[in-house]
């Protein structure tokens, strides 16, 4: 399992390095190969514009992994910081601040991130806003969570009564024991938000044309799926590869790790 | 038959929910509100009369201060008065009225069909546990919980509606057009119950009250269903009601691919056309719905399972 893993995120990291020293571009318009299937020429065969299908999905996976990694270091940093407040101070901070989680986590799903990006308009930047502003909360209560348990140990009361101050405490003393588990949250976050990223394209509200993104890719394949059922299996099959490889990635790290969560 | 412990916690929990209500509601106040620009002029287009947009403006209350407008947004609501469409004029409560129903029974169906596979699938894995066939369950479920409705569901299409043609590719005419995509939606939940159920039922298995039934020479099949599987059901309760909810929002995406005029299109819809009071009112509808669904269970698992009464 762990050797499918990594083959398949070299395979799609490769893939990405490969594009970027060559510069693929994926936007060529070739109207003699409308929907062509694969052929010596397209390898993964052509999309409704004649576009190299191959071409687009390297280009695709960059979108993906880019919005995944600025959206999980954004979200894991504001949510960190807002749980290990909550954690530390208890009280009404902790129980005004889990209040706001409790509102976010109302909406299921990707709701709430539909509802953003519907009303700031589609594009990259509004799909990275819309993904943060919904996906710190699990940050924040998985570090406020652990805040709790660690608040008491010995070592952080020692710093306390030394005289350390708060930051101190959080970032030198908390911060560090949080890593493991952190880090595997964050590997099983890198694939949630690829998911959210090619929902909302695939709904029209992420990324816009022409710049490639699997879900909106997946969108235009569904249409053209009498004609063209090779389009929409390419790009399902490489949204699938990857999802799983980091989904695998993140069970091996948690037992490599020894982390309890409930994925 | 209910002690004082039980009205507490009730009332405690009531109280929780009626704040996280609240949020709720104020969120989905402020979502138009975040439209960057003029919501106005973006509900309109740039070419609408100086009239039209006045007449927008006032009917939203836009013009008026934010905390009387979110107080006029309430007192609508408790009438179930969630405004009128933008686009088509007629009030947003009838066009809820004939939408959710399809979405419900589509939700419905889907949790039919999760539970029917999930579980059994999930029991038998559990016996079978560290041989080939729990390996295999496993492996299937995880693939299916990675597989996102917009991609699963094409897959289905393709299969069973183009390739065979058994099914209708999609809408809502034939009486066999709810098949894919409630298959598409409990194919997903079928995966997370399956992992549920084995894993709770694994649980269970290794207490001793198992041990001494066993010991007492009942046959496996009575120690399974009577002792083991009473005691495994009820953390898949809690799961199936909290799943309950996630495929209401599930339903956004498989109703859009299968062109199921549920409350999830008419979500979609409405941002096309930026019809956004309607959008604001399925927001509304899908996260109340949610969050009531979430408070039955927990209210349902508090009173059903009696360790949480010795603990009270």
């Amino acid at each position: 399992m762990k050797t499918f893993a990594i083959s398949i995120l070299l395979f799609w990291l490769l893939a990405i390095a490969i594009g970027m020293v060559i510069g693929l571009q994926g936007d060529a318009i070739d109207l003699n190969a409308i929907l062509a299937s694969p052929n010596s020429q397209q390898w993964l065969g052509a999309d409704d514009l004649g576009r190299d299908i191959l071409a687009r999905v390297i280009r695709g996976v960059e979108v993906s992994f880019m919005v995944a990694i600025i959206v999980t270091i954004i979200t894991m940093t504001f949510g960190v910081f807002i749980g290990l407040v909550a954690g530390f101070y208890g009280g009404k901070i902790d129980a005004i601040l889990m209040k706001i989680t409790d509102i976010f986590l109302a909406f299921p799903g990707i709701l709430l991130a539909i509802a953003f990006a519907a009303v700031l308009g589609a594009g990259l930047g509004n799909l990275i806003l819309a993904l943060c502003i919904t996906g710190w909360v699990s940050y924040a209560r998985l570090t406020r969570g652990q805040t709790l348990s660690l608040r008491n140990r010995q070592h952080v009361i020692a710093a306390e009564s030394l005289g350390a101050s708060v930051p101190r405490i959080l970032i030198r003393h908390i911060l560090p024991l949080l890593g493991s588990i952190l880090i595997v949250e964050a590997t099983y976050s890198l694939a949630s938000v690829m998911i959210a990223e090619a929902s909302l394209s695939f709904l029209g509200l992420g990324i816009q044309a022409p710049q490639a993104s699997w879900g909106a890719m997946l969108r235009d394949g569904v249409r053209y799926m009498l004609v063209a059922p090779h389009y929409v299996l390419v790009v399902g099959l490489s949204l699938m590869s990857l999802i799983l490889a980091i989904n695998l990635g993140g069970d091996y790290l948690r037992d490599k790790m020894d982390v309890r969560t409930e994925h | 038959m209910l002690g004082g412990w039980f009205t507490l916690f009730l009332i405690k929990k009531i109280f929780g929910f009626a704040t996280v209500i609240f949020g709720v509601l104020l969120l989905t106040f402020l979502l138009i509100h975040l439209v960057p620009g003029d919501p106005v002029e973006v509900m309109l287009g740039e070419s609408a009369s100086v009239a039209d947009r006045d007449g927008l403006r006032a009917d939203l209350g836009l013009n008026q201060p934010l905390i009387t407008q979110f107080g006029r947004y309430l007192a609508k609501l408790s009438h179930g008065d969630f405004g009128r469409s933008i686009h088509s004029k007629t009030p947003i409560i009838e066009l809820l009225k004939m939408r959710y129903p399809a979405t419900l029974k589509l939700a419905g169906l889907a949790l039919l069909i999760g539970i029917s596979i999930g579980v059994p699938l999930g029991i038998w894995a559990a016996l079978k546990n560290g041989h080939w066939q729990d390996l295999m369950v496993t492996i299937v479920s995880v693939r299916f919980s990675a597989m996102p409705a917009f991609w699963l569901g094409p897959i289905l299409m393709l299969i069973f509606a183009v390739w065979l043609g058994w099914l209708p590719v999609s809408g809502m005419e034939s009486r066999t057009s709810i098949i894919l995509p409630a298959v598409t939606l409990g194919l997903g939940l079928s995966a997370i119950l399956t992992r549920m159920t084995r894993t709770s039922l694994l649980e269970v298995l290794n207490d001793d009250y198992i041990r001494t039934a066993r010991a007492k020479g009942l046959s496996e099949n009575k120690v399974i269903l009577r002792h083991a599987l009473r005691a495994a059901l009820l953390p898949i309760i809690t799961i199936v009601g909290l799943q309950m909810g996630s495929l209401l929002a599930g339903t956004v995406i498989t109703e859009t691919v299968f062109s199921w005029d549920g409350i999830g299109r008419l979500l979609i819809e409405s941002i096309e056309k930026r019809d956004y009071p309607v959008t604001q009112a399925c927001v509304l509808v899908v996260a109340l719905s949610y969050v009531l669904v979430n408070a039955f269970t927990d209210v349902c698992y508090q009173f059903a399972d009696p360790r949480t009464k010795a603990v009270n």
